[in-house]
């Protein structure tokens, strides 16, 4: 697994398990903000990341501009 | 202080509160009701004579040495056995009596060796003090049939048994059954035949049931039973009381010494968390200390092909400090980081997360706490609002059901254990607590002596979200949440968002059984027992927390806890039970890169600004990266040197080869360690540590107790950790000057509200103290969440079931989960370099007999474990402790490498490795794997010394 991989299948974990939040997207680019060193972040933020679920694109999305 | 033994009553301490006052040789004095006449005149200062009662035992009654006489009452009555009454007079010295004990010692001594001033107890037995005490001059009887000929059994490697000096007193017996729980020992025949035996004759100590915890040999009043040490170094001249290295329950001890030299380690019984109990490891496994292969030089070397080259700690420091000073110039300050320990005391971790933070300038600091407990921080800070357990090991002995879930106390918490079973069975007529225990394996608690869980759910590795939730299920379907509690203490709406989800026929123990593979009606049965049963306690451990889930299943056991009312008081309560000695600790120290001490988030402007301003420097608002994240920076070129303070990385970490390949990219690595431990196979500098024993500080044990730790001889290497950390930050130019670790205390009482009320002078005066120690609490919490929780109300927080991402299939079909066992203690560097090899050599795989079967295996054979990362080998034990479809396996011996195979899958909330759940196959094999053969000839190499090989 690649580095990017790892930290899609992260993202992905984090928004499956965040499911429930009422803004799911939201909870999740918080916990992302909260507990990723930002070159991790930066690297999710790149363009063209492939294989995120909806929900954690949508996170990725709300992070980006701060990333 | 000079040599003391311990005090002892007697009899155990009533804690009635009713108190009776009576007469005792003239003098008044009140004691608590239930209190026997023996205590009563222990605490007034008189010492009745004894042989078979001490406090840590039930009076039993039988040396008959202790008679008194009480006025109105016939006869002379054992004072061990007769209670306190209001307005007894008693009489503790007459001529009759003085008659009558000399009698009784008279007997025992007819029978006993006089070899007292050869005798290896000489000056520490209680026969020998006894006699005297009751003036014996001569014995009478002559000594035709007598014990003495009997052959001492010498089996166990700490201590002995001569049968010929034993007086048949039986505190050994039932030290073992009360104490300990282990029922290894017998008394054999009756009158002058009785004899103490372990198991069959034939199998001595070593061969029995027992389990070295040395509880019969405290209690043995005579030399029958006596440490090997003892006998070869003599009796002790002075003790310091300190505190256990290894494990979370933080087991206090006499270190009693003979000059510089410690003779052994006897468990306090003024200790809160073990009261005067021990387990093999800390009683008798610290010969490690003094092991050869310590490394006692620093060692420097420009790459970690090159053999080590050894110099002084000034050249050391200097280098160390150019180097990462260099790194940070070339690469920017965001690719250096640290690790503190769980192992160090809370002083120390605490400058290592303050180097990284003020003097690295950014917060790349972890702590191994990431590959145990992180969870346990992440689920209850969220469902609680404090990242701790909420008992004392003591509010067990109020429980009614006791659940138990991912933990084995008896071999990783064994103090506790002991502690827990005594509850478990019935007691002077008290039932025993009911037990529950969710676990894939048979663990031994499920079935021990007068000890019968009344449910074992053997799920699926991998599955405790989905067990828990249904157990949720139950209670709410079936009426049987505490409403009370709920409306009183949690948020409504997330109650009822909770309620809603759990209620769901998917989760439902009937639809999740094939998931989970436990049976519907079982786990109706425990969440029944559960939610009805009266108080309530959840104990967990690694099994719940090393998942891919890991928070999810602390936050489902908080939910749990909340929907049955279990929490805020005695006997209930959610338990962490953690790893090391210092995980609490070293996790309230601010070790984790997003949170300051006190677990106060990295990005909170205020809190930065209050460390900012006593540490004058400006702090990095972002959080830094985790263990594993660092290593994958490493493989990236973005992170390239790190100061490793008391972690084997390379042995305790997930996917070794992923960890090699971090480690070897980076250009400085530091270790700074008692041995060279397989992570130094890649360092470029290595600083030699100092054990437990050589330096003060504090530790935090699972129950949040902090506790001294005390030097009880000089650093082997001449300098203590702190001292080490000290010299390399004012290497990079920070400007501190702590004298004494009770300064970093100081500090961090200042800057941490939950700890405003600690300090050394405190905790020397109170024994040990639990936080949070503040103002509303200047003694202490032993319980939490008594009037409300600490973030306000209690959230619960729905927890659906996600399966990992490990997945077994046609190639991978069993699934392996890890663990630890009593002798060893997680990668074993410690251990191992003791006597306790003899109980555990080797790492096994077990494996159930249909699965060996199927392989063509048999016990003891060579098996190759392989998972989609890599593969070892070891050997066989076939047996049907573990379910089908599942191996065992424990990580203690760099030999196995067991995480060769475990893979980098991890909490979803914290990256916690998911080590529970490895997809493998196991073949036949004829012994170890290319990489065992690689790895050994590597780590050989990489301890060359210019002068020849270290030992490994
Ligand atoms: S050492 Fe412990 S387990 Fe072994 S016989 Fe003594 S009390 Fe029992
Ligand atoms: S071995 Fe020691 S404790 Fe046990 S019966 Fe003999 S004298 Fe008493
Ligand atoms: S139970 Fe833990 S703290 Fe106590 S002696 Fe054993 S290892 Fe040490
Ligand atoms: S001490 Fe009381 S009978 Fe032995």
């Amino acid at each position: 697994m690649t580095h990017l991989e790892k930290l899609v299948m992260m993202a992905n974990q984090i928004a499956q398990n965040l499911a429930h939040e009422p803004d799911p997207a939201a909870a999740a680019a918080e916990h992302i903000r909260l507990f990723w060193d930002p070159r991790m972040r930066a690297m999710i933020c790149a363009e063209e990341v492939a294989g995120l679920m909806p929900t954690a694109k949508a996170a990725v999305a709300l992070i980006r501009p701060m990333a | 202080m000079t040599y003391q033994p311990q005090a002892d009553f007697g009899t155990p301490v009533s804690n009635a509160d009713e108190m009776v006052t009576l007469l005792i040789d003239g003098r008044e004095v009140t004691v608590a009701a239930g209190s026997s006449v023996m205590r009563a005149a222990a605490e007034q200062g008189t010492a009745i004579p004894k042989l078979c009662a001490t406090d840590m035992l039930e009076s039993f009654g039988s040396c008959r040495l202790c008679l008194v006489e009480i006025d109105g009452v016939n006869g002379t009555p054992a004072s061990c056995t007769t209670p306190v009454a209001p307005g007894m007079i008693v009489h503790t010295q007459t001529p009759r009596l003085q008659k009558l004990r000399k009698g009784v010692m008279e007997l025992y001594i007819s029978d006993h060796p006089l070899d007292c001033l050869t005798c290896a107890a000489n000056g520490d037995c209680e026969l020998q003090d006894q006699a005297g005490a009751v003036g014996l001059r001569d014995v009478r009887y002559a000594a035709d049939a007598t014990h003495l000929g009997q052959a001492k059994d010498l089996s166990n490697p700490y201590f002995d048994f001569d049968p010929a000096k034993c007086i048949a007193c039986s505190r050994c017996v039932r030290a073992c059954d009360e104490v300990q729980g282990t029922l290894a020992l017998t008394m054999a025949h009756r009158g002058f035949a009785s004899k103490i035996s372990a198991g069959l004759a034939s199998e001595g100590f070593l061969g029995s049931e027992c389990v070295s915890c040395g509880a019969c040999v405290q209690a043995c009043p005579t030399a029958t039973l006596i440490e090997k040490s003892v006998v070869e170094i003599g009796t002790p001249d002075r003790a310091i009381v300190t505190t256990c290295a290894y494990c979370g329950v933080g087991c206090t001890f006499r270190a009693e010494m003979r000059g510089e030299q410690l003779v052994r380690m006897v468990p306090w019984k003024e200790g809160k968390a073990n009261h005067g109990h021990s387990c093999v490891k800390g009683r008798f496994a610290w010969g490690y200390a003094q092991h050869r292969d310590r490394v006692l030089k620093p060692m420097i070397r420009a790459s970690i092909d090159q053999p080590w080259r050894e110099v002084d700690w000034d050249e050391a420091i200097t280098y160390a400090a150019s180097e990462l000073q260099r790194i940070s110039a070339q690469y920017g300050r965001h690719a250096l980081g640290g690790i503190t320990s769980s192992r160090c005391t809370n002083e120390e971790t605490f400058l290592v997360q303050k180097l990284v933070r003020a003097g690295f300038g950014n917060n790349n600091v972890d702590t191994c706490a990431r590959v145990c407990h992180s969870p346990t921080g992440y689920g209850l800070k969220t469902t609680f609002g404090t990242s701790a357990g909420t008992q004392d090991f003591d509010s067990v002995d109020d429980s009614d059901v006791i659940l138990v879930i991912g933990a084995n106390p008896t071999d990783a918490h064994p103090v506790f254990a002991s502690r827990m079973k005594r509850r478990l069975r019935p007691q002077n007529g008290r039932p025993g607590a009911r037990l529950i225990v969710i676990d894939p394996r048979r663990i031994d608690l499920v079935r021990s002596p007068h000890i019968a869980a009344d449910y074992h759910l053997p799920l699926r590795p991998g599955t405790n979200v989905a067990v828990l939730t249904a157990m949720a299920h139950v209670i709410v379907t079936e009426g049987l949440v505490d409403q009370a509690f709920i409306a009183e203490r949690c948020d409504a709406d997330e109650y009822r968002d909770w309620a809603d989800f759990v209620s769901l026929p998917r989760n439902s123990p009937e639809a999740l059984e094939p998931v989970t593979n436990v049976a519907a009606a079982d786990l109706r049965g425990a969440a029944r027992l559960f939610a009805t049963g009266g108080n309530g306690a959840i104990y967990y451990g690694l099994g719940v927390t090393e998942h891919s889930q890991g928070s999810s299943t602390v936050m489902a056991i908080a939910n749990l806890a909340m929907a049955t009312g279990n929490i805020g008081r005695r006997g209930v309560g959610v338990n962490p039970l953690r790893g090391q000695n210092n995980v609490q600790g070293a996790c309230d120290m601010g070790s984790f890169p997003h949170e300051l001490p006190g677990y106060r988030h990295i990005s909170d402007d205020q809190v930065r600004g209050l460390f900012e301003r006593d540490w004058g420097v400006t702090l990095d608002p972002e959080p830094g990266l985790r263990i594993p994240n660092m290593l994958d920076a490493a493989t990236d070129g973005s992170f390239k040197a790190i100061y490793i303070q008391g972690e084997d990385l390379l042995q305790s970490d997930p996917n070794s080869r992923h960890v090699a390949a971090g480690l070897a990219a980076m250009e400085c690595v530091i270790v700074h360690d008692i041995f060279l431990n397989e992570t130094a196979n890649y360092a470029h500098i290595f600083l030699p540590g100092s054990t437990f024993l050589e330096k003060d500080g504090t530790f935090t044990n699972a129950e949040r107790r902090i506790q001294l730790v005390r030097k009880v001889m000089s650093p082997l290497t001449g300098l203590a950790d702190w001292q080490v950390t000290q010299r390399l930050a004012q290497a990079m130019g920070l400007d501190w000057d702590y004298s004494h670790p009770s300064e970093i205390m100081d500090e961090i009482a200042r800057l941490t509200p939950s700890f405003a009320g600690v300090s050394h002078a405190h905790l020397d005066v109170a024994g040990s103290l639990q936080w949070p120690v503040n103002a509303a609490a200047p003694e202490g919490t032993p319980i939490m969440h008594e009037q409300g929780f600490g973030r306000g109300k209690g959230k619960f927080v729905v927890t659906d079931y996600v399966p990992t991402d490990e997945k077994t299939g046609p190639r991978f079909p069993l699934l392996l989960t890890t663990g630890r066992i009593l002798s060893q203690y997680n990668v074993g560097s410690q251990t191992r370099r003791t006597l306790n090899e003899v109980w555990h050599d080797e790492d096994v795989l077990e494996i159930h007999p249909v699965d060996a079967e199927d392989r063509g295996l048999k016990m003891g054979d060579w098996v190759k474990l392989a998972s989609r990362v890599g593969e070892t080998s070891l050997r066989a034990y076939v047996t049907d402790r573990v379910a089908p479809g599942v191996v065992y396996t424990t990580f203690h011996h760099p030999e196995t490498q067991a995480n060769v195979v475990t893979t980098e899958f991890s909490d979803w909330a914290t990256n916690c490795p998911e080590y529970k759940v490895t997809a493998v196959q196991v073949s036949p094999s004829n012994g170890p794997t290319d990489w065992q053969r690689a790895h050994d000839a590597w780590a050989t190499q990489s301890r060359r010394t210019r002068y020849g090989d270290l030992p490994g």
